[in-house]
């Protein structure tokens, strides 16, 4: 699975990432205290989870537009359910909203044969209006303080959502690397004519790749709520697209087959020490979104540079 | 002086040879049709008169002047056409803006926006004079292939073409519309235009030809006038000698037997194939001849459960099978070695180990995880068995050799145990030492007791490795014979569709 050739991609990206860490780390050195450190932690996470999902999207050769306001609905509906039925039924509602809407994905382009991004584009704008609807417009206030422990509460000195990551990260490599399922979203993403010859059930793990990808919405969506407090209708806008910075800048590529948890990891890291590191320099967001559009283009030319026959024509 | 004459054309692809100093003339105002087997020549030669292929060796000349370095823009300068079967069309645009498309009329004041009204009266006028019958505002997508093909000659001739190629321009049309077509064609002949006219429908010849050219593994055998040579005359030139059908007889002998796996009856599936009964059996190996195009292809993937059955019964292992699909294949024992294995028969980034194992992901698979050790010992014996040449389980397919990648896509069916196997055009592109390694490896698959579908436009191939031959014939099968009566000769008739030789 091209693995050898992510290892190279792979150690230039960490080696550039130290590059990074060391850069910022001598324009301000407070990069690298407690306090900072557990503020990026806390940050990345959301991102993290997000882009394991992004990234079962793309492997099968699709994308996912609407997990953002997933994120939104997600919030809104975890909320109500926590005042409505109590913390544990609650959390779960929030998660099964992401897979529901994933899988609603899943279907239409897998079995009605749709453009990816039209169909998740089209989630984006429905799931983001029912969001919208349910919580009247208002954000969903007076919760219990218990629902705040997961996004806020820490453990050991790490925060709880780090942990999530973490769980996160590690679950995925295993399913990408070690299960069946992982195997056939790389066939498909590979060539889906002969891994369909090959009496894989293309239809079935497409859905699945878009079930999980939604699934990874509503946990970061349930993280974010809990930092808040509160559900908000609004939540999330536009992180699907840094999801899939981080997936591409960590290698994989966005017609599918090629890519894995452990560039994703780079990717985030890399996007959340970016961010972090020309905040403590100073530096506007608004130079951090030209850096980072300048990153994602030189990552195509490398990535294309790099690549001699790896596609078939 | 001919209007194009092309001599001592030689070109060869990697190790095969695909022309020899072939010679080939079009005089003005002829139709010069251009016969030959699958993979005689016919069109390499056509590519290198387009300009789309460079030739090793040899000169083409136009109108007695040299054509050096071919491009298709260049011999479109000049005046050559191709119109191939899949059409070069704006399925979305007008009849008029396809034919004019890239050189659309402007008006001639500034900001010289599209006379329309200027190409429709162009269009409609060029078509009455050609003797077109079309409406210049029609979208191509909404007519017929017949239409479309109109529109495709309405192009070529609007450029002042001296030189069109027709690439089996008959295919697809009915006897209305191949009429018509012909009327055109002479209409054209009328005008000077020279055609060079490739079909696989021998009859066309003496009702449309004026010369016949017969190429024949990369040589020129001949060019006679239409009225002056018979059918089976054109045949025997396009097969040659007859072919050695030795072979292990022994062999053959033992592995008769009646155990039918797999049997069709009435077999449609909507499109290509009509009404198909086969019989394939344990220990046989049938070859599938016919030309391209014919259905072969469809109906192996149909019988795998690739493409839907329409009509008809299947029976496998003796049962009757309903709802049909790959997954069912599969756990039927079937394998499908497809035409093209680089993007239906393999997943070039992945690992040797990976490919064998695609089909027998349950089989490998232990509560949902994948069982890796005994996948990699899975394709260390298929390494040895087959002699596959690799670094190891762990390579990528797509530096291994074609008949390497072949023997992966083999594995990965005799990894699910399959005993019915069909190879679909198997030695395309694999060299000669490979070649033989792999009917080693077909004939061991029959001796071990499977039933064996071959696939191959070779005739050679064919007559060499089948018990017995079936001919398909657009969409139906046209004949069969047994090895007794294996005859290069017969084989393409039945293909061709000439039932008796005159």
């Amino acid at each position: 699975m091209a693995r050898r050739f992510n290892f190279n991609s792979e150690l230039t990206m960490a080696i550039i990432l130290i590059g990074m860490i060391l850069l910022f780390f001598v324009i301000q050195p407070s990069l690298l205290s407690g306090q900072n450190l557990e503020n990026v932690g806390r940050q990345a996470s959301v991102l993290s989870v997000l882009a394991c999902g992004q990234l079962f999207a793309i492997l099968v050769g699709g994308i996912d537009l609407s997990l953002g306001s997933i994120i939104g609905l997600t919030s809104v509906i975890a909320a109500k359910g926590v005042l409505a039925w109590g913390l544990g039924w609650g959390l779960l509602a929030g998660i099964l909203v992401g897979v529901v809407l994933g899988a609603t994905n899943g279907m239409l382009i897998s079995y009605y044969r749709m453009p990816a991004m039209i169909v998740t584009l089209a989630m984006l704008y429905f799931a983001r209006g029912i969001a919208l609807i349910i919580a009247g417009g208002m954000p969903v206030e007076r919760l219990p303080s218990a629902f705040g422990i997961l996004g806020k509460g820490s453990m050991l000195g790490i925060p709880n959502p780090v942990f999530i990551a973490i769980a996160a990260f590690v679950v995925c490599g295993f399913v990408l690397k070690f299960t069946r399922l992982g195997r056939a979203f790389y066939a498909i993403g590979g060539v889906e004519e002969t891994s369909y010859l090959a009496g894989i059930r293309v239809e079935r793990v497409k859905v699945a790749a878009y079930a999980l990808s939604g699934a990874s919405a509503g946990l970061a969506g349930i993280i974010l709520s809990s930092r808040l407090s509160s559900g908000q209708p609004n939540l999330g806008d536009g992180l699907e697209f840094e999801a899939i910075a981080a997936v591409v800048i960590g290698g994989a590529r966005l017609g599918g087959g090629k890519g894995g948890i452990r560039g994703t990891l780079l990717g985030v890291l890399f996007l959340a020490i970016l961010a972090n590191g020309l905040n403590l320099a100073r530096v506007s967001s608004f130079t951090q979104m030209i850096v980072i559009g300048c990153v994602l283009i030189i990552t195509m030319i490398v990535d294309r540079f790099r690549a001699p026959a790896s596609r078939v024509a | 002086m001919p209007l194009l004459t092309a001599k001592d054309i030689s070109k060869s692809f990697f190790a095969t040879c695909a022309l020899d100093n072939v010679d080939f003339a079009l005089e003005r105002g002829e139709i010069h049709v251009l016969l030959g087997q699958n993979g005689a020549g016919k069109s390499t030669l056509i590519k290198i008169i387009s300009g789309a292929i460079r030739p090793d060796a040899g000169t083409i000349t136009v109108d007695g002047k040299d054509a050096e370095h071919l491009t298709p823009i260049k011999s479109k300068l000049l005046g050559i056409a191709t119109i191939y079967q899949e059409f070069n069309l704006i399925p979305d645009l007008s009849v008029a803006e396809n034919v004019f498309l890239g050189r659309l009329p402007t008006k001639e004041r500034w900001p010289h926006p599209v006379d329309w009204r200027k190409m429709r009266k162009d269009a409609r006028a060029f078509f009455e004079q050609v003797g077109i019958a079309l409406d210049p505002d029609a979208i191509v997508r909404t007519l017929s292939i017949a239409e479309q093909q109109l529109v495709e000659i309405a192009k070529a001739l609007s450029v002042d073409a001296k030189v069109i190629i027709l690439d089996e321009p008959t295919a697809t049309l009915t006897r209305r519309e191949i009429s018509a077509l012909f009327t055109l064609l002479k209409k054209m002949k009328k005008r000077g235009i020279g055609i060079i006219y490739i079909s696989h429908r021998l009859e066309e010849i003496e009702q449309i030809g004026d010369r016949v050219t017969v190429l024949r593994d990369g040589k020129l055998v001949g060019t006679w006038n239409a009225g002056d040579v018979q059918i089976n005359e054109l045949i025997n030139a396009m097969v040659g000698r007859a072919v050695d059908s030795t072979g292990n007889e022994d062999i053959r002998h033992q592995r008769k037997s009646d155990d039918v796996i797999l049997e069709v009856r009435n077999l449609s599936d909507g499109r290509r194939i009509k009404d198909v009964n086969l019989q394939l059996r344990r220990g046989e190996i049938v070859g599938l001849g016919g030309l391209v195009g014919a259905g072969r292809t469809e109906l192996a993937r149909t019988l795998f459960g690739a493409d839907k059955i329409v009509a008809g019964e299947l029976r496998i292992h003796g049962n009757n099978v309903t709802s049909h699909s790959c997954r069912n294949s599969i756990e039927l024992r079937i394998g499908f070695l497809p035409e093209d294995r680089k993007s239906e028969g393999l997943l070039l980034n992945f690992s040797v180990k990976n490919n064998i194992s695609l089909p027998s992901l349950k089989h490998f698979n232990w509560f949902g995880f994948m069982r890796r050790t005994a996948e990699n010992d899975a394709a260390q014996d298929y390494i040895g068995k087959l002699q596959i040449k690799t670094t190891g389980p762990n390579q990528e397919v797509r530096l291994l050799s074609g008949g390497n990648q072949q023997k992966v896509v083999l594995a990965k069916w005799l990894q699910t145990n399959a005993d019915m196997l069909i190879f679909d055009e198997p030695t395309r592109g694999i060299d000669v030492a490979a070649k033989e390694e792999f009917y080693k490896i077909i004939l061991e698959c029959a001796v071990r007791g499977a039933a064996v579908l071959l696939i191959s436009s070779e005739v050679t191939e064919l007559i060499r490795m089948s018990d017995r031959i079936v001919v398909m014939r657009e969409g139906r099968i046209a004949g069969e014979l047994d090895r007794s009566e294996f005859d290069p000769e017969r084989l393409l008739s039945l293909a061709f569709g000439q039932s008796s030789l005159q």
